[in-house]
């Protein structure tokens, strides 16, 4: 995603601070938060916003992220549009709640920075953190530069009061949340007309005296898991559509996938988060040298976009996933998502699962360019490779 | 033989799910009917969820968030924050969990809450031990009970999470018991008229967890406030203490006779009871008369 030029509505900001400004823009009345490196820019941007009088969220800060979950799924449940972040740690402490936020159907929209998690300690991108929330039922974004974040946090509110699903939205740490780039800030009123206050169904206190949560048989709980299937199997169009009125509004085009010279590629890297930057460069010097290579970012991890990623991918001779992440005993989770996606394709590609910049080690633009010259010929393999 | 003047509301349903005889759905009938119609309410996994009922029934004619054993305060915080974002502040916003969801694996949202004085009424009904999952001990058993996870009677004492809570300086504190239904209801109508963190411990003498009759609950109860083994008071502000029930008038032992749990208590350990609770009373009189 290349920055937009400079204008008056741009400031340099770091993708946690333009989280910060999308947030605040999106005007919710709730945001419980608790610090965590890398995600404590956001919380603090957020209070002094409100200290300044530019932001009138209710803010509470309490004792972990467990019980901030708990105040933003409660919130979430009378109607409130709540906001929260976390990262690593925290959002692993949330896993219980994360399952009790979909259930609720609590449309919470959280901003989570992808870290490692301990043990042994460490404090760069990695996204096993949020990969392992998988099944939770948020649905869950990835971002890949400052600018990006913020147009997603603002779009993940869209989506989320769209389908009444909690919704994540993840950048890489330190590469996005702490690199300054100029990223342009749409106006209060546009962000207030994009993002309408909508009554919603479900509303613990509006009068109705119906309570929420309480233990229900199996063949309810059954109809609980249909029903969010049903809101999952809505929310890539949910994500079109809030992406195509945001390029109405700025002129910046979202989508769940986003296609980088894809056409006619040869050779298809397929990544999510900051890793889509390095890419794309590496991309763009491939083309330069006569190779045909392309790019497919993938924004929307869940739900999977399956069928869109099944019409990306036939005929594609080579695909190269980058995960930057490691499921144990397995390999990388996006790689085992396409194999999964990509069952009975008709001319599927060579799908080559590399796990590249797991823990945070640095992958440049030299580094993918010498892994598409290695595997546009390699046979696949089921096995995860481990990238040097 | 008092008779107790009671007019009841109708907040609380007929055909919720206690054990026939449980005190804790008489106090439960109380609570709810004092604290009325404005109210949203937040119940943690409990006898209190349980005797709510499962969905889509309610006991409750307020709405309830069933919500996770470990963040009662938290979920209450949230709904309390978010109503009064959208205007609504005079909402009470009415937390109902058990001793285990409050001493032990609530504790740390409740301190949390609670020293940021959240504007919440948080009832935690004390039966003493974790009821629910079938009747192993909490912090808050007593010394010497038998529970299902100590079945040679509990060899620590009840943790005392009125001066943990006191010490949080949160406005108001109290103890009440189903055997003093008016003491119940003056407590929960003047813990509505006060801003900031309220807990209410209520004791619950647990039918099938205790081994008490099925007709015993409200007599047990009434037993434990006469001999002072759970004394009914006051704390403002964390140290202003005031006896609701000033006088003993009993020794532990008709209490204790009411109850299973203390079936194999020899005549030592009933008077080490004994001193135990003597030493907690002339503590607690002390604090009362100290300050009042
Ligand atoms: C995280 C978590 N661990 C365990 C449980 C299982 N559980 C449900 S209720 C309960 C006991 C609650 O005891 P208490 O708070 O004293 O309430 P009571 O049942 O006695 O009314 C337990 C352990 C749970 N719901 N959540
Ligand atoms: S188990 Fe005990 S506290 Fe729970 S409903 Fe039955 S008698 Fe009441």
């Amino acid at each position: 995603m290349n920055a937009p030029a400079f204008n008056d509505t741009m400031q340099l900001l770091n993708g946690n601070h333009a989280v910060a400004w999308g947030v605040r823009l999106a005007t919710p009345d709730v945001a419980p938060l608790y610090p965590i490196t890398p995600q404590t820019p956001i919380l603090e941007k957020l209070i002094d916003f409100q200290s300044s009088n530019l932001f009138d969220a209710e803010l509470l800060t309490p004792e972990s992220e467990h019980s901030a979950m708990a105040a933003a799924i409660a919130a979430s449940a009378t109607g409130a549009r709540v906001f929260t972040a976390t990262s690593s740690q925290g959002l692993l402490l949330m896993h219980e709640l994360l399952h009790f936020a979909a259930g609720a159907r609590t449309p919470i929209v959280m901003f989570n920075v992808n870290r490692t998690p301990a043990s042994p300690w460490g404090f760069w991108p990695d996204q096993i953190d949020s990969l392992s929330q998988r099944d939770t039922g948020w649905i869950q974004l990835y971002s890949e530069c400052p600018q990006d974040s913020l147009d997603t946090v603002i779009q993940a509110f869209r989506i989320a009061e769209a389908v009444n699903l909690p919704v994540m939205v993840n950048h890489d740490a330190f590469y996005v949340s702490h690199s300054v780039e100029p990223v342009s800030l749409p106006s209060k009123e546009s962000v207030a007309n994009y993002l309408p206050r909508t009554k919603r169904d479900i509303q613990l206190g509006d009068g109705s005296n119906r309570s929420l949560g309480a233990p229900i048989d199996q063949a309810s709980w059954n109809l609980t898991r249909r029903e969010m299937a049903k809101a999952m199997a809505q929310v890539e169009t949910a994500t079109e559509q809030a992406g195509r009125d945001w390029s109405d509004m700025t002129g910046r085009l979202t989508a769940p996938l986003e296609y980088y010279r894809a056409e006619d590629a040869e050779i298809l890297f397929v990544t999510m988060g900051s890793m889509c930057g390095t890419a794309r460069q590496a991309v763009d010097r491939l083309r330069e040298n006569g190779v045909a290579a392309g790019l497919l970012k993938v924004r929307l991890f869940r739900p999977l976009p399956i069928e869109t990623l099944r019409d990306a991918l036939a005929g594609v001779p080579c695909a190269i996933v980058l995960d930057r992440n490691y499921s144990p005993g397995m390999g990388g989770v996006l790689h085992q998502e396409l194999q999964a996606a990509l069952f009975g394709v008709q001319n599927p590609p060579r799908l080559h699962g590399l796990l590249a910049g797991v823990g945070g080690v640095n992958v440049s633009v030299e580094d993918i360019e010498k892994l598409a010259h290695d595997y546009r010929n390699a046979a696949q393999s089921m096995q995860p490779i481990w990238v040097d | 033989m008092e008779k107790i003047e009671y007019k009841d509301e109708g907040k609380f349903c007929s055909g919720h799910v206690a054990c026939a005889g449980c005190a804790e759905a008489l106090s439960m009938r109380v609570i709810l009917n004092e604290v009325g119609d404005d109210a949203v309410g937040v119940v943690a996994p409990s006898c209190s969820a349980v005797i709510l009922g499962g969905h889509p029934m309610s006991a409750a004619k307020i709405p309830v968030l069933h919500g996770t054993l470990e963040s009662a305060a938290a979920s209450a915080s949230g709904i309390k924050r978010a109503l009064k974002a959208q205007g609504r502040d005079d909402t009470t916003v009415l937390c109902l969990a058990g001793d285990g969801g409050t001493y032990d694996i609530g504790l740390q949202a409740l301190s949390s809450a609670a020293e940021r004085n959240e504007d919440i009424l948080y009832i935690c009904f004390d039966n003493e031990g974790y009821m629910n999952t079938g009747g192993q001990k909490s912090s808050s058993t007593p010394s010497k009970a038998v529970t299902g996870s100590t079945p040679l009677g509990k060899t620590t004492r009840k943790k005392n999470m009125i001066e943990i809570l006191a010490a949080h300086r949160i406005p108001y504190i109290a103890t009440t018991s189903p055997s003093h239904l008016s003491d119940m209801a003056a407590k929960i109508k003047k813990a509505k008229t006060i801003r900031g963190t309220k807990v209410i411990f209520v004791l619950i003498p647990c039918l099938p967890g205790w081994g008490v009759a099925d007709n015993a609950a409200v007599k047990t109860a009434r037993l434990g406030v006469e001999s002072g083994v759970f004394p009914l008071f006051e704390v403002e502000n964390g140290v202003d203490y005031t006896m609701t029930v000033a006088q003993r008038t009993k020794p532990i032992d008709g209490y204790l006779a009411q109850q299973k749990r203390y079936r194999s208590l020899d005549d030592a350990g009933r008077a080490e009871l004994q001193a135990e609770v003597d030493d907690t009373w002339s503590r607690l009189t002390e604090r009362a008369g100290q300050t009042g």
